[in-house]
């Protein structure tokens, strides 16, 4: 299984990997907020924590689509199926290598979109805290949804709908860590709300993506 | 007895394709599936590599015995042949991969990614791949597919090698490999009768 993502680390980051498409969004869409929003920094200290999880939950969801829809193109999902490796390995596997590849590198230059929002210094250590406990909630969501539609031709819309209900919870507790923390009131307890949906979903949802896989590679 | 069959049903999506099929494949045996395109071919090859459960009746086989090879390669075309070939022997427990580069004669093409590759040359890393499972019931979906004269020579033998070791084979193939000791199974006769008017898979013979 380290195998399988290790293999899906080297694709990410070989010519046509997508690595970095996730990134790029996340610093062009916040960059663009203050152009949008206008220079008045009161402005932009309310709205950054909003804006940023936003960000980073849109810039997750675009690279879902690859997560198993490449695999199942070129067979390798159906041999992979035949394998000794479990299908559950298989998805828990595929969220990490997506966490690892979209989540950590939003995670780490968050603290810099955050300056360019002007988000208030008590802000910085929450933001960052809600995006480690938070994003592998939106890579291990966005993988079952990628396995939903797995058979499905150009199935993003669709793995949109799906996926964009169930990410609610993760960006109104996440958004609200931050908002607290640069307010300097109590955000523990969203953040622990955080942790508990991602420590749920981790839990959970790789058997649900292995069921959804078995299905669709009827 | 590597891999025994009984009264299997099979279905492709929601349509019954098969009905009935039963045979036995003993080590050191290979059976040649023939049938006419549509026939249902690939849905038993799918069936006996567990990817879609089958209807009705049994599929005896050791668990794990199985190695599937599809219509599709299952490469990945950013990976060298060298990385291709290292990636399934870790998914299927380290194995050494000499043999099969050895086999298919892959070892002037090892460092080329794999999407700068010919067909044919797609087909014999994947089938490469067969050896590096080491697993004995390979079940093949057209093997030969966009392969040269030469290297449909080295790919029966390599079955020959794989059968002389104890392994068998079923094998869905419109050409002649001359492997020795080979049944063949006409699939025909087990075509279900569709039982749906509007199904998809309805193009039918006979």
């Amino acid at each position: 299984m380290i195998g399988l993502l290790k293999r899906d680390l080297t694709l990410a980051i070989r010519a046509g990997g997508g690595f970095g498409l996730s990134l790029a969004f996340f610093l062009i869409f916040t960059t663009l907020v203050p152009f949008g929003v206008g220079p008045q920094t009161a402005i932009l200290s309310d709205i950054a924590p909003g804006i940023l999880w936003l960000g980073a939950l849109l810039a997750c969801l675009l690279s879902l689509d690859r997560i198993f829809q490449l695999d199942w193109e070129d067979g390798t999902l159906d041999l992979i199926a035949t394998s000794p490796v479990p299908l559950e390995g298989l998805a828990a596997m595929k969220a990490l290598a997506h966490w690892i590849t979209t989540g950590l590198p939003l995670v780490l230059v968050s603290p810099v979109l955050g300056l360019l929002l002007n988000l208030p210094g008590p802000g910085y250590l929450w933001l960052m805290a809600s995006l480690v406990l938070g994003t592998p909630a939106l890579s291990a969501i966005g993988a079952f949804g990628a396995a939903l539609t797995v058979g499905v031709k150009r199935g993003g819309l669709l793995l949109s709908l799906l996926v964009l209900p169930l990410y609610v919870p993760t960006l109104i507790f996440g958004a609200l860590t931050v908002a607290r923390g640069a307010t300097g009131q109590d955000a523990l307890t969203p953040l622990i709300l955080v942790g508990g949906i991602t420590l749920g979903s981790l839990a959970i949802l790789p058997f649900a993506a292995a069921s959804a896989l078995r299905v669709n590679l009827r | 007895m590597n891999l025994r069959v009984t009264d299997l049903a099979c279905a492709r999506g929601p349509a019954q394709i098969l009905a009935g099929v039963s045979f036995a494949v003993a080590p050191g045996q290979a059976l040649i599936l023939r049938g006419p395109n549509g026939a249902g071919k690939t849905t038993l090859l799918r069936t006996l590599a567990g990817l879609t459960p089958p209807l009705a009746g049994t599929i005896e086989a050791d668990p794990d015995a199985i190695a599937y090879a599809a219509h599709a390669d299952g490469l990945k075309s950013q990976l060298t042949v060298m990385e291709n070939l290292l990636f399934w022997a870790g998914v299927f427990g380290t194995r050494d991969p000499a043999p099969a580069i050895a086999a298919f004669h892959l070892t002037p093409l090892l460092d080329r990614r794999a999407g700068e590759m010919s067909a044919g040359q797609k087909r014999r890393l994947s089938l490469a791949r067969l050896l590096v499972t080491g697993r004995p019931v390979w079940c093949l979906d057209e093997p030969t597919v966009s392969l040269d004269a030469e290297n449909v020579a080295r790919f029966a033998a390599a079955v020959t090698t794989h059968l002389a070791a104890g392994g068998s084979a079923v094998i869905a193939t419109h050409i002649d490999l001359g492997l020795p000791d080979a049944t063949t199974l006409d699939i025909t006769p087990f075509v279900a009768k569709r039982i749906r008017t509007d199904d998809p898979f309805a193009e039918r013979m006979g």
